[in-house]
């Protein structure tokens, strides 16, 4: 077995890295991607909960994101109310109503409940789009604005205007979603969440209550795609129906089974990955997509346990044969 | 009344072409149990062979619908064999994302030669019939009485031929047809040559009656999966009964109730269903690796 993947200074320095990365990013357009790269992780590390551990996949997954989105756009233009108020209600909003579909969808199993999150997200698409009222139409919501500033007696106040005070948020933000995933997933609940993955029948035989299970999984997990979604709203400034569309599922979908489902390094290398990668495909100009879909086929035959899993056979290799040398 | 039988053609008419995309979607899963996302994308790049054929090498109606199957029929083979043939022993979700690799390429690779913008295949049967004070258009006849002869050929090459029983064996029990000599690879290859033919048929047909776009794959390739969801997945019946349900729904949806909110009607009415039966109408309890 690899031994460094498995080291606490291997993840100090990469937590050293992420904390300089403001003083050597090169530019603007660079550094909004390394944001978004990091909202997107919080997304994909969620949806790596109830995909990669659980085994349910949720293609509904963008549109927990939208109500997010949507929940902290209404709550701070319309009802005026401050960020940090508007976020954990619109996360907790956003985890009710997977409450709410949860219960009839996860009755059904396998491509059925992906399709029927796949027609759920739809319907959020649909009512966001035509509800003009509350979420604006098509037109969507303008004039979000960034989260307040935290005021610091004595000091100041930290503002969330500048990119660097953005990022710093967003990795606070994903180093919660991390921890708590990290605590969900090495506890008796993980270990039940992975056993339904591998078996659900013979999970049910073992005595797990495997509706609730499933449940907790859905729930928590559309709590922090609703979490990464509100702050998406804010930094982004406007909103409109596309930010729940199946198009943002498929990315989160994507960055996980791409960096490795079942993993939780996988889906935030994926989350990195996949944009960089898109960067360096802009030479190709109208033909990078079709390049993208190429390398997505190639990647997934290749690395069936995507780059994660591709990384440690590589290393197991090379350690295999320093061994035997 | 007069509406409400128009709506009812109309419903039907949407509903043959759903059920034949949706026929092909069922018996890949049937026989791969894969997910084939890609279904919608092969039936947009059918649209497209055929207006190719049309405009550009100017042959008429009938042989380049001919011409079209039998190449999309080959783009199936294709398909399967470098996409998702590598992925048979992995997880099915793996071949999810091929199909999204998949349909992303055929998506963009149509924009890339044809632009982003939609066009128009010429009516060859431009005739108007009125019949019970039913408008019907003389394309739009055509589209369901192809579609229903499909559907019935379909089942009589299933039911009745030998080639046609080893879909059927290796949809029931894999392993058991590769004990009696049955080329599995074979059977999967011939399953997605009908399977994406009965799509490029049915978007030649269509093609007259609407605009052609590289984005209508997207969401009839959506469709179809809520059709064999409802019908079951792997079930003939269900894929023919599911897409005459939701093209009648739809018609019906978009005719008497607000047109904006049609498609959450009928999807809700699959989240419906699926809560009531969670295997579908016709579907058996699933056993399968997805």
């Amino acid at each position: 077995m690899v031994t460094w993947l498995q080291e606490k200074w291997f993840y100090v320095v990469i937590m050293a890295l992420a904390l300089i990365v403001p003083f050597f990013v090169p530019n603007r357009y660079i550094f909004q991607i390394i944001i978004m790269s990091c909202l997107f992780a919080i997304g994909a590390l969620s949806l790596n909960l109830i995909l990669g551990y659980t085994g349910q996949a949720s293609l509904a997954h963008g549109a927990f994101f939208g109500i997010g989105a949507y929940g902290v756009a209404i709550l701070t233009t319309t009802l005026g109310w401050s960020f940090w108020a508007a976020l954990p209600v619109a996360a907790l909003s956003s985890a009710f109503l997977g409450l709410i579909v949860g219960i009839p969808a996860l009755r059904t199993r396998g491509a059925y409940f992906a399709i029927a999150t796949l027609c759920l997200g739809e319907i959020v698409v649909l009512v966001a789009g035509n509800w003009t009222g509350l979420t604006g139409g098509q037109n969507g919501i303008v004039g979000i604005k960034p989260p307040d500033a935290i005021p610091i007696p004595m000091i100041g106040e930290i503002s969330f205007q500048s990119q660097t005070s953005q990022y710093y948020l967003v990795l606070a933000f994903l180093l919660l979603t991390i921890f708590i995933m990290h605590r969900l997933v090495y506890s008796l609940k993980g270990l039940t969440f992975m056993a339904i993955r591998n078996n659900e029948v013979l999970a049910e035989a073992v005595g797990i209550n495997t509706t609730k299970a499933k449940l907790l999984s859905f729930v928590v997990a559309n709590f922090f795609a609703g979490m990464a979604g509100g702050i998406y709203a804010s930094l982004i400034s406007s909103i409109s129906p596309s930010v729940a569309s199946l198009k943002i599922t498929f990315d989160f979908l994507l960055y996980v089974l791409l960096g490795g489902a079942a993993s939780l390094a996988g889906p935030i290398l994926g989350a990195f990955a996949l944009p960089v990668l898109m960067e360096y495909l802009q030479f190709l100009h109208g033909y990078q997509m079709i390049v993208f879909g190429v390398l997505l086929v190639v990647v997934i035959i290749y690395c069936p346990r995507g780059l994660m899993g591709g990384i440690t056979n590589l290393l197991a290799k090379i350690n295999n044969k320093r061994m035997g040398s | 009344m007069d509406l409400f039988l128009q709506q009812i053609f109309n419903g039907v008419m949407l509903g043959s072409t759903y059920a034949i995309v949706a026929l092909g979607l069922t018996l890949v899963y049937g026989i791969l149990q894969i997910p084939n996302f890609a279904h919608g994308h092969m039936y947009m790049l059918g649209a497209y062979v055929c207006f190719f054929l049309i405009t550009v090498v100017a042959i008429p109606y009938w042989p380049a619908v001919a011409v079209t199957a039998a190449f999309m029929a080959g783009g199936g083979v294709v398909l399967e064999w470098l996409a998702y043939r590598p992925l048979r022993h992995e997880s099915p979700i793996n071949s999810l994302i091929a199909a999204l690799g998949a349909l992303i390429v055929l998506e963009n690779g149509v924009i890339a030669l044809w632009g982003p913008q939609g066009h128009r295949i010429g009516n060859p049967f431009p005739a108007v019939f009125d019949v019970l004070g039913i408008t019907m258009s003389g394309q739009r006849l055509l589209v369901i009485v192809i579609g229903v002869a499909l559907m019935l050929l379909l089942q009589l090459f299933i039911k009745k031929t030998t080639l046609g029983s080893t879909i059927e064996a290796v949809a029931q029990n894999q392993e058991g047809a590769m004990l009696v000599g049955i080329n599995v690879n074979l059977v999967s290859s011939l399953t997605f040559a009908i399977s994406t033919g009965l799509a490029a048929v049915a978007a030649c047909l269509v093609a007259p009656i609407f605009m052609i776009s590289p984005s209508m794959g997207a969401m009839l390739g959506m469709k179809a999966f809520i059709i064999c969801i409802l019908g079951g997945l792997g079930s003939v019946p269900g894929a023919i009964f599911g897409g005459l349900i939701l093209g009648l729904i739809e018609a019906l949806g978009g005719g008497y109730i607000s047109s904006a909110y049609k498609d959450v009607f009928a999807f809700g009415a699959l989240v419906l269903i699926l809560a009531i039966k969670p295997t579908g109408l016709f579907g058996k309890e699933v056993q399968g690796r997805w």
